[in-house]
Parts: structure tokens; sequence; C-alpha cells
């Protein structure tokens, strides 16, 4: 198992629309990628689930990613975060 | 009592319950279902063609207003895709054997709550997407081929009914139909009258003014639909009704008769059909033969282009189906008031004078190669002929035929078995095709006059537009001279000419027609008996 941590700068949050951008992102490894919030976790391959987290602007979130292709997965969600949110 | 007045397509009376379609209304009532699997089915199908669709958006926007807008479609579909949304309808209708439409109600309720209960405005408002793409799905649901389901026989009241639609609902409960707008000439009113069903179009304003379940009768041949008909209307109309039925009767009793006037001049009467199965229709009518299978509703039933395979099988049914018997197959004939999205066509601004029917073929051979590859796969099975619609001039023959003679040879080099020598003809629905009759007919093996679009091009009238009525005039003598001009050209050449048009089944025409020597006249196959009648009695 892999995982990183990352803070959230976006002004608005995780939104819809780098929720989306993050979650066809992690669609695309094979590894359960999950997506945790404060007390609460969220499978990162689930829109909905990971939308309603709730992840507010400034909060620490923690990815972690379980599987054959974890160190890709791990690297490309890092980049996208950095990226978009 | 309340009497609405429209325009009949097909005479015939109908009486019965009406059913209001309102196309893309998400009807969200729960219902318990006999068959979950098949439900799930349903929404599995429905999802997939709402995926499509929210693709098909996606593409628009990102062209339109950028990718900003255009993401909104990714997370819209990656919805769809959410394995939790998914499974809590699937389990709805496992579960407590709900219909899909009401699985995807709910389920759009519960997720919505999620977004609501939320402590931010922003987020709160993503309720509105949640609900967003389950309308569509439910829209799907409704109609995935734009047409209501039909669970009991009922007179669909409709403001108007595609082509698609009319061809997808299910004719076994439909007594008839009417809608608010659509003309008489419409290819929805053509249907009509290909399956003989009762119908009345350009009612006007009037969906508002009918409940679901209301009793009607509609007179077809009047154009008249009476509403919560008193008794003695109900009277006089099941008595016409019941006069039309005899008629049936004694028409039955003609099958089998040659279409042989009094004098002794015959005339070969086949069917027009849309679709594989009205090759049944036909026979069951007593057909000679299928004087117009329109292939496009091979096209126009679907999402993407129609496989060679597919084409191949239909074009097999028909033949197979009419057991030895000739079959006119008409080349693709997209365009005008037939519409297919993925076909990519650019908006016109006079689509009947724009780029259609052998135009597409032309320009864009690699689908016209498929469709006659098909065609003369097919043509081992039966006796095809090939027909092609909307030429101009020689050239156009001369291009298709070029196009034609390339399949045949790679189909030979191939050694795929067709028929050799499958006669080509020509629809004569252009005024430039009937003036210059003597030099096609020196090109092909027959002519089939197209009717319909042979008035619309010779009186500048569109058949689409409701408010023509009073200048549309279907034996106006131009139009007759026309068809006779390429009756005489087309025998000179020592080539035979039909009618494949409406015009065909006109009985105050059918003595002109065999006067000017027309060998075949191609109706709907409801038609076919009572032009027999008509024939059989002529001097």
């Amino acid at each position: 198992m892999q995982e990183f941590t990352y803070t959230i700068k976006d002004p608005e949050g995780i939104h819809a629309r780098p929720a989306g951008v993050l979650v066809k992102e992690a669609t695309k490894f094979k590894s359960k990628l999950t997506l945790k919030a404060g007390a609460k976790s969220a499978d990162l391959k689930r829109i909905f689930a990971v939308m309603t987290l709730g992840v507010k602007s400034g909060a620490a979130v923690t990815v972690t990613a379980e599987g054959e292709d974890e160190a890709a997965a791990i690297a490309a969600l890092s980049a996208n975060l950095k990226a978009n949110l | 009592m309340l009497i609405l007045q429209g325009k009949g397509v097909w005479d015939g009376v109908a009486a019965g319950p009406v059913k209001i379609y309102r196309p893309r209304a998400a009807v969200t009532v729960p219902h318990t279902v006999t068959d979950p699997a098949a439900e799930q089915k349903r929404f599995t199908e429905a999802r997939r063609q709402a995926q499509t669709e929210l693709a098909a958006l996606g593409k628009k926007a990102l062209a339109e207003s950028g990718e900003k807008t255009a993401a909104l479609f990714d997370v819209h579909q990656l919805m769809l895709d959410d394995p939790d949304y998914v499974e809590n309808v699937k389990n709805l209708i496992a579960q407590e054997h709900l219909n899909a439409e009401a699985a995807v109600d709910q389920t759009a309720a519960k997720f919505a709550a999620l977004f609501a209960a939320m402590d931010d405005a922003y987020m709160q408002a993503r309720s509105a997407d949640v609900q967003d793409i389950s309308r569509r799905v439910i829209a799907c649901l409704s109609g995935a081929t734009d047409a209501p389901a039909l669970t009991e026989p009922v007179l669909l009241a409709a403001h108007d009914l595609t082509p698609s639609a009319t061809v997808a609902l299910d004719k076994s409960k439909l007594l008839g139909f009417l809608t608010e707008a659509g003309s008489p000439n419409s290819h929805t009113a053509i249907l009509a009258r290909t399956m003989g069903i009762p119908a009345v179009v350009a009612v006007g304003a009037c969906l508002d003014q009918l409940r679901d379940g209301q009793q009607l009768i509609l007179d077809g041949a009047a154009g008249k639909i009476y509403v919560d008909p008193d008794a003695a209307t109900r009277q006089k109309l099941l008595a016409k009704q019941q006069q039309e039925q005899k008629q049936q009767k004694l028409l039955a009793d003609l099958k089998g008769k040659p279409n042989v006037t009094h004098s002794g001049r015959t005339v070969k009467i086949y069917a027009n059909i849309g679709r594989p199965e009205e090759a049944a229709v036909a026979l069951a009518n007593d057909a000679g033969g299928i004087g117009l299978f329109r292939s496009e509703f091979l096209y126009l039933d679907k999402e993407t282009f129609p496989t060679e395979e597919e084409q191949f099988q239909a074009y097999k049914k028909v033949l197979t189906g009419m057991q030895g018997r000739e079959v006119v197959i008409r080349t693709l004939d997209i365009g005008a008031d037939k519409q297919c999205a993925y076909f990519n066509l650019e908006h016109e601004a006079n689509p009947a004078l724009g780029l259609r029917a052998i135009r597409i073929c032309l320009t864009r051979p690699e689908i016209f190669k498929t469709q006659l590859r098909a065609i003369l796969r097919a043509s081992a099975f039966g006796k095809a002929l090939l027909m092609l619609p909307m030429i101009t001039s020689v050239e156009e023959v001369e291009a298709a035929k070029k196009i034609l003679h390339a399949v045949q040879a790679e189909l030979s080099a191939a050694q795929i078995p067709f028929a050799k020598n499958i006669p080509l003809g020509i629809m004569i629905e252009t005024p430039a095709a009937a003036l210059i009759s003597d030099e096609l007919a020196r090109h092909v093996d027959f002519f089939s006059v197209g009717t319909n679009d042979l008035t619309q091009y010779t009186l500048a009238l569109d058949r689409q537009n409701p408010h023509l009525g009073q200048f549309f005039k279907p034996h106006h003598p131009a139009l007759l001279k026309l068809i006779a001009l390429a009756a005489k050209n087309a025998h000179a050449a020592g080539i035979w000419i039909g009618i494949c048009g409406e015009l065909g089944a006109d009985p105050a025409l059918t003595q002109q027609f065999l006067e000017l020597g027309i060998d075949e006249l191609s109706v709907a196959p409801a038609a076919i008996l009572p032009l027999r009648q008509q024939v059989r009695n002529l001097a």
C-alpha cells in the first residue's frame, strides 16, 4: 500500500469539475484507491462518494492506493491533485 | 361531446381510450414488474443511451463553449457510471420489483438528498445534477426510440410523431393516432397508411383538452375526432366502422384474383414497405412483389451506421420472405424530412433541395458501398432489383453504376455469391428526371415514379408544410404530363415503368394510369386490395 497527503488549495474545495477529473483519472487504475478526509473516506472511483465528502479548501486529504499499479496510481493522482485542486 | 377537426390520413374508424404522449416527459409512477431481469436490462440500455447523448452534448459543449462547460458533461457521465448509483437502481428493481423509471426516480431522490443535506450551498445545488442525469435516463426509458410504450389498445394523441417513433410503436396496441401538428404528406402519415392505422393529423392544439383514458372515436375518412361521444354519435360511427369491416371482408375475397380490367388490361400491384417484417403484411394483402423497400429505416432506427451484415440480414429477410417475388430495394434516401444525427449532415436552409439520397451516396461513397455490398450479397437469396432515388442527371446514374461495378468486382474477387445481373432502376421524382427520361431510359432497366417528391418539386410545394393544403393539387396536369412523358420514353426504350408514390393508390387516377400503360403500381399493403377492386371495376 502507498499513500500521500495533500492540502486542497482550490477556494471552492473538491467541487464537481475537479472531482470529475480526479475520478476519471482514478478509474484508469486497477488498484483500490481511497480518499480520506478527516474521519470520512471515499472510494476514489465513485464520484458521488468523493463529492459528498464535502472537502473544503484548506483541508488535508490522504490518498491511499493498494494493488498491482499502486505506484503509478499514486504518481498520477498526486499530479492530478496538484494541477486541479 | 367535443369534436376536433384535422386531416385524415387513413380512412377507418377507431374507438377506444386515448393515451396522451408527450415525448421525453418523465413518467415515474411506481408499479410492480413481473420480470425484474428484463427491467434491469431496460435500465442498462437506457443508461447506455443517456451516456451516448451526454457524450454528444459534451462534444457540442466543447465546440461551442469550451473545456469548462464540457467537463460538466464528463461529471454527468461519471455520475451515471457511479457504481453506488447504478447498484441502488438495480437493487430497487431486483428486490422490490420496481419499474425502472420509479427505481431511477427514487435513486435520484436519495442521492439528491445526500447533496441537499450538505452544509454548503454549492454542494446543495448539485442535487440538480443528480436530477438532471436521472431525468435523462427516465426520458430514455419512456422512449428509448422516442416512442411510447403501449400496454393496452389505445388511440395515441401527440403533438407530433417522428417517423422513427411511429415505426417503433407496438402496432398491435395502436388503434389509431391523432397529432396536433403534421401533414397528410409526411412520412408519419405515409406510415399510417402503410399499416392501415386510422389517423388524423394537423388537428391543432388539443392535448390540453384531453385526459388519458378518455373515450374517443376517430373518424379517419372525415378527419374528425369525437371526444366523449354521445350515444347517438357513437352508434352512428360504430355502424360506419362495421360497414368498413364488412368492406374489409369483401376485399379479403379478392385475394388471389388477378388485377385485370373488364377489357383484359392487367397491371402489377406491388407493396411499399419500410421494414423487413412488413414483407409478411405485404404477402397477407396479396402483393405481387415489393415495388419499394425503403432502406432508410435501417438507418433511422439506429444511433450509428448499420453494418453491412445488419443490412444484409434485413434485405435477405425480405427477399426470402417474398418467396421469389420481385423486391425493389431503394438505396438510402436520408435527408429532407428524414434526418439521422450520426450522419452529421450540416443544417440546411432547404433540406429538400439539399444533400439527400443519391447525393449523399455519391459524395460519401463508403456509405453507399456498404449498402450495395449488403444488397448484392442478399440478391443471391431472391429476386432483388436495385433502385436509385433523387436522380436528376445521366451523370449521377453513371457515377452510381461505376460504384456498383466496383462493388460487384470486389464480391467476385472474394468469391462471394450474388445475382450477376441485378436490374438497376431509378426513381422519377424530379421534373428533371421526367424531362430527360428518354436519355435516362437508355441507362437503366426500369423507372418508378415517386409521386410525392415529384409533386413537391413540380408544384414547388413543401410536403411538410401544414398550411399549403389549398395549393396541394395532387392531380395537377403538370404532374400527369411528366408521368405520361416518362411512361412514353420508358416504353420507347423497352423498359417498364411503375408508380410507387401515394398517387399510385388513388382510385381516381387508376384508369388514367392504365391508359398511359403504367406497368406496375406499388402501394401501401393495406391499399393493395382496394386498388385491385378498383382495377377490376374498370372497363
